[in-house]
C-alpha cells in the first residue's frame, strides 16, 4: 500500500551563499528505497538534483549520503524502514561539497591510494562457491566499498584535515596482514604519524557507519598494537620485521 | 619515493571552484549528537566532561587558597555554601564527570592500546553500569551529609 513520505533533500550550486532544503512529497511503497525516490524526484520533478549512484545494490558505494542524520547507502535503506514520516537527505561531511548530494571524493581516493593495498585477497575464499567453467577459482574481494562513510561519521575528521582517516587507515592494516607482494613498511610508516593511526580517539562510529562490515576502527586498533610492537622492538634493537 | 612523498600525495587540495571549507564540520562535529551511536556520544562526553574538570580543577585551586586566609574563613566558606543544596547538585555533576571522564578514559586507553578491542561495547557497557552504581552511591552520601 502507497503511503506519502516527506523528503527535505539538502541543495547547494556552486556560487550558492549557503546550501538549502527542498522538500518534496513522495508517495512509497514497502519496498522503496531513498535512492529509487532521489531518482525519481531528479527524473519527474527536479533534473537539477545531483547525486552520485550506479548499482543500486550496495557494491560500488557512490551513493553514500546522510539519512535523518546518519550515514547510509541510499540503496539499500529502505524508506518504510526509517520509520519516519518526514526523511531528511544531506550528502556526506568531510569532503567538499560539489552539489547537492554530490561531494568530491578525490581527497578521500588519494588518501586510500597512498596505502596501495591490492583489491583481491588471497584469504577467505567464498566457501563452497562452485565457479563457471573456465574460471579456476573464485576471487574474494577487500570488503572495502571506499563510499566514504566511515570519514563522514568520524568525529576526528571533523577538526582535523590531515587525518589519514578510518578506510586508508584500515586498508593499511589489511595490507599488513596480507601483504600480497606489497610493500608494508611505508604504508605503516604513513599510518604511525599524529594524523594517522594515532589520532584516532576511539568512537567507532565509522564501523557502526560501515555498511561492508569492514571494521575500521578495529583494524586501526590492530594496527596501533602492531605499531607499539614495533616501536618496542626497536627500543630493544631488535629487528623491527617487515610487517608485524 | 619517500615517505613525506607520500603523505603529499595523500592530501592533495581539491579541485578548484570546490568549497573545501564548506564540508568540514569544525567542533559542531563532535558536539552534535544527532545520529551518533553510543560511542560517538562516549567520544562528546569525554570531551565536555575533560573541559568540565579542567575548569573545576582551577575552582579547586581557587577555594582550596582559603586556607590561607585562616580557619574561620575556611568553615565560613563550608557552611555557607558547600552545604547548600545547590552546591551539593554541583557535586553530583562533578562526581558524574569525573567518573564519565575516568571510567571512559580507561576504556579508550585500553582499546586504544589494542586491547579488548572485539569487547569494547561490552566494555562501554560495564563501566557506565559501574559510574551509574557509583553516582548513585555517591548521590545518596551526599544527600546524607547534607541533611
Amino acid at each position: 500500500m502507497s503511503e506519502t513520505v516527506t523528503f527535505r533533500v539538502q541543495r547547494f550550486k556552486q556560487g550558492d551563499p549557503a546550501s538549502h532544503y527542498d522538500t518534496f512529497q513522495e508517495s512509497t511503497d514497502p519496498r522503496t528505497t531513498v535512492l529509487d525516490v532521489l531518482t525519481r524526484i531528479r527524473r519527474v520533478e527536479d533534473p537539477t538534483l545531483t547525486l552520485r549512484h550506479s548499482c543500486f545494490h550496495a557494491s560500488c558505494g557512490t551513493c553514500g549520503m546522510k539519512v535523518n542524520g546518519r550515514e547510509v547507502l541510499a540503496c539499500v535503506t529502505n524508506v518504510r524502514e526509517l520509520g519516519t514520516d518526514e526523511v531528511v537527505v544531506q550528502p556526506l561531511d568531510n569532503a567538499p561539497l560539489v552539489s547537492d548530494l554530490v561531494v568530491d571524493m578525490g581527497p578521500f581516493y588519494a588518501r586510500f591510494n597512498a596505502i596501495d593495498r591490492p583489491l583481491v585477497r588471497e584469504s577467505e575464499l567464498v566457501p563452497g562457491s562452485h565457479p563457471a567453467e573456465g574460471i579456476p577459482h573464485a576471487e574474494r574481494y577487500e570488503d572495502c566499498i571506499e563510499c566514504g562513510i566511515c570519514l563522514s561519521a568520524c568525529p576526528i575528521a571533523a577538526t582535523d584535515p590531515e587525518y589519514l582517516g578510518p578506510a586508508a587507515l584500515a586498508a593499511a592494516d589489511r595490507l599488513r596482514e596480507e601483504p600480497r607482494g606489497q610493500q608494508v613498511p611505508p604504508a605503516l610508516r604513513l599510518a604511525d604519524d599524529p594524523h594517522g593511526a594515532w589520532r584516532c580517539h576511539v568512537a567507532f562510529e565509522c564501523s557502526e557507519a560501515c555498511p561492508s562490515n569492514v571494521d575500521p576502527a578495529g583494524h586501526i586498533m590492530s594496527l596501533r598494537r602492531s605499531l607499539i610492537g614495533r616501536r618496542w622492538r626497536a627500543l630493544r634493537g631488535e629487528p623491527v620485521g617487515a610487517e608485524r | 619515493m619517500t615517505d613525506r612523498a607520500v603523505t603529499r600525495d595523500a592530501d592533495p587540495r581539491p579541485s578548484p571552484g570546490v568549497p573545501l571549507s564548506a564540508r568540514r564540520r569544525g567542533v559542531a562535529g563532535w558536539v552534535d549528537v544527532r545520529g551518533r551511536r553510543l560511542g560517538g556520544v562516549a567520544f562528546i562526553l569525554n570531551r565536555i566532561t575533560g573541559l568540565g574538570v579542567l575548569f573545576y580543577l582551577y575552582l579547586h585551586l581557587v577555594v582550596l587558597s582559603q586556607l590561607a586566609v585562616g580557619p574561620s574563613a575556611w568553615d565560613s566558606l563550608l557552611k555557607n555554601w558547600f552545604l547548600n543544596p545547590v552546591f551539593l547538585v554541583l557535586d553530583v555533576v562533578l562526581l558524574a564527570g569525573l567518573l564519565i571522564h575516568g571510567l571512559n578514559g580507561i576504556r579508550v586507553a585500553l582499546v586504544g592500546l589494542g586491547l579488548v578491542v572485539s569487547r569494547q561495547k561490552a566494555l562501554l557497557g560495564a563501566f557506565g553500569t559501574i559510574g551509574a552504581i557509583v553516582l548513585l552511591i555517591g548521590t545518596l552520601m551526599f544527600i546524607s551529609h547534607g541533611g
